[in-house]
């Protein structure tokens, strides 16, 4: 299991401190690249899945990616993350696209 | 070595581990007495650690109308067959609803009826938005005042004339080492997953219910203090749905789904109908499905058939509050939950005193045996059934006593007295500076597989006996002789040694626990083959240990029976 950075919407989160999925990595799994600026994960099997990351992303550059020894290619599920509600983006693997809002704040 | 940092902080009231239960305690510290510094020293980031920080849809200890703390406490000791603390469920119960409702105006959106009441998801369960609680509770603690030292790991105590007195640990980010003087400390940094080897293992090893990074910390500086440690033989084993390990309680609670085999036979109303069936206690509800396999009659199912279209929006909207990777899983398989059962097992034990009971010996004030230092959340035992709101409510109730020990002080010599801290030093820094040895998944791996074969792990249905106990001890305190071998390329690997070498210092206190009760108190969780029954007579009390003189003793602490009724009956 792990995540899927998309390098070409990953900007490194220039400006700031540390990219935000390195900051809220809730293992330490995400570190800078040097030599690209980037992030990226040090330790694969050692995701928990939390999605951490995924939303904290404001590029929306992350996906996470479960394993295939548990899940086939290829499916999808990604977050968009507004100050009150999430909205979350299901495609399984025939295409079919679901959408559920969720409530996140008072 | 001589080349580390070496940073020294000076707090009133130290909390180890930014979790729920420890940022509830920062609010209730600075709120009771705004004068006294509060410094949270947090492994990972506090807006999205511990084990919440995926978030939760539920509350799952709440006193519902028509209930009282005392009927809570006569369900949990049902649950917990017949033997838990309950002078300390008690105090938690009574602090529930109070601290649910304090969250919810810092901002957690719980669901409520047309008439503004929560709404219940079971005896004591109400339904919650909980995706962002983590972020919610974090930022209250900030605003309270409280300070952040994020990316530290804690690696020990500091212990003065018996008493504790700070802590030590360093910066994961930065490297260095911390050394942290207290007047009170509050230890809250979850149990220990890892113990044992997950259900899945290669690249999904850590496709596992407990957080990962949980490793015991907090446990495992409480064992080398000296402190007091209780039924770490209660073990937890979470019921999970198969493969991605997502929780069955909403499935149950929420959705109406029973366990069956794979005949279709509802094996917890045929088989344990005398014990509550599928209202049997929770350890049960583990063994069932697990003798089903055993046995022959597996695969075993939660079955959601019933279930009309609508129910699955509501049901993968509800995962996705709390575990998102089912519904990506069930995309991936193309499953669909109204039309087959949904698959579950039993996952590998876990130390979790918010679910079973292992965990520091504590008064109702939530002191430990050491003075100067308290225990809230998962780390603190003898109180199963806490979950999430009993970890805010101890949280609360350990500063409330920590603030007052604080003020009882003579500020002066605590933050004087003379430290050596360069055997911590060299302890915590050596595998940077191995060029061979062994690597942290290296030790995790023997340590796991010696767990799961020989001390009750998924692979022996959790079952054991006195033989296979001892050879798991010896194996195990030959595993500690390995440990000076560990070698760290970085500070990431840095984090996972001290995480191993925690979890073995723990493996070991848990044998010598699951020795020691000759019956089976707790089916699954605590397995005795040899001792295949339960044994009020002579068992009916508390497993307790402690390190003296570098030898871990038992000691054997009564049961009191505080609320009446039959301890068997909900």
């Amino acid at each position: 299991m792990s995540v899927k950075i998309d390098l070409n919407l990953c900007t490194g989160c220039a400006g700031q401190e540390e990219a935000f999925c390195i900051k809220y990595c809730p293992g330490d799994l995400l570190a800078i690249d040097k030599e690209t600026g980037k992030p990226y994960i040090r330790s694969e099997r050692d995701c928990w899945d939390c999605m951490v990351c995924v939303k904290a992303c404001p590029f929306e550059a992350i996906e996470t990616r479960l394993p295939y020894q548990l899940a086939s290619y290829k499916a999808s599920l990604k977050p968009k993350v507004y100050k009150e509600k999430i909205v979350w983006k299901l495609n399984d693997i025939n295409g079919r696209e679901e959408i559920y809002e969720l409530q996140t704040g008072g | 070595m001589e080349n580390i940092v070496i940073k020294v902080l000076k707090t009133d009231l130290l909390i180890i581990g930014g979790g729920t239960a420890g940022c509830l305690a920062a609010v209730e510290a600075k709120e009771r007495a705004p004068e006294i510094d509060v410094l949270i020293l947090e492994k990972a980031h506090i807006e999205r650690s511990g084990c919440l920080a995926a978030g939760m849809n539920a509350i799952n200890a709440y006193i519902n109308p028509g209930e009282t703390p005392e009927s809570f406490v006569r369900y949990v000791r049902a649950d917990a067959m017949g033997l838990l603390r309950k002078d300390l469920v008690l105090t938690m119960a009574e602090r529930l609803n109070e601290v649910v409702q304090r969250v919810e105006s810092w901002g957690l959106p719980i669901e409520k009826d047309e008439k503004g009441n929560y709404v219940p998801r079971g005896r004591w369960n109400i339904k919650i938005n909980g995706e962002s609680l983590k972020p919610i509770i974090a930022k209250r603690a900030i605003k309270a005042g409280a300070r952040v030292l994020n990316r530290v790991l804690v690696t020990n105590l500091i212990t003065k004339d018996g008493k504790v007195r700070g802590a030590m640990g360093f910066g994961v980010r930065d490297g260095k080492f911390y050394v942290v003087r207290a007047k009170a400390v509050i230890v809250a940094t979850g149990g220990a997953a890892g113990i044992y080897k997950p259900n899945n293992d290669g690249s999904s090893h850590h496709k596992i219910w407990y957080s990962p990074f949980n490793t015991g910390a907090g446990y495992a500086m409480g064992i080398r203090a000296g402190a007091e440690m209780t039924s770490f033989e209660m073990r937890f084993i979470a019921l999970r749905t198969k493969d991605v390990i997502a929780p069955t309680g909403t499935l149950a609670l929420g959705f109406g789904a029973t366990q069956v085999n794979a005949r279709g036979e509802r094996f917890m109303a045929s088989r344990y109908g005398h014990l509550g069936a599928e209202g049997a206690p929770t350890p049960l509800r583990v063994y069932g499905p697990t003798q089903e396999i055993k046995e022959g009659r597996g695969p075993v199912f939660m079955d959601t058939t019933h279930l009309k279209e609508e129910d699955i929006v509501e049901l993968k909207k509800s995962y996705l509050n709390m575990y998102p990777e089912l519904v990506l899983f069930w995309a991936a398989n193309d499953f669909d939950p109204a039309k087959e059962p949904i698959e579950i097992q039993g996952t590998e034990p876990y130390l979790v005193g918010g679910h079973a009971q292992a965990g520091y010996w504590i008064t109702t004030k939530r002191e430990t045996t050491l003075p100067g230092l308290y225990a809230a959340g998962d780390v603190a035992g003898g109180v199963p059934y806490k979950f999430v709101s009993g970890a805010w409510a101890e949280g609360v109730i350990a500063a409330e006593n920590a603030v007052k020990y604080i003020s009882s002080l003579d500020n002066e010599h605590i933050h004087s007295m003379a430290l050596d801290v360069r055997g911590e030093i060299k302890r915590v820094y050596t595998p940077l500076f191995r060029e061979d040895g062994i690597r942290s998944a290296e030790m995790e791996e023997r340590l796991q597989k010696t767990m799961d074969e020989y001390a009750g792990g998924v692979s022996r249905y959790y079952e054991m006996n006195e033989n296979e106990l001892i050879l798991a001890l010896r194996k195990i305190k030959h595993l500690k002789t390995q440990t000076k071998y560990l070698l760290a390329s970085d500070l990431h690997e840095l984090m996972n040694c001290h995480e191993v070498i925690d979890r073995i210092d723990i493996a070991e206190v848990l044998i010598h626990h699951l020795l020691y009760r000759k019956e089976t108190r707790w089916p699954a969780y605590q397995s005795r083959v040899d001792y295949p029954n339960l044994n009020d007579r002579e068992w009916l009390k508390f497993v307790n240990s402690r390190l003296k003189d570098n030898r871990i003793e038992i000691l054997e602490r009564p049961y009191k029976q505080l609320v009446s009724g039959d301890r068997y009956i909900p």
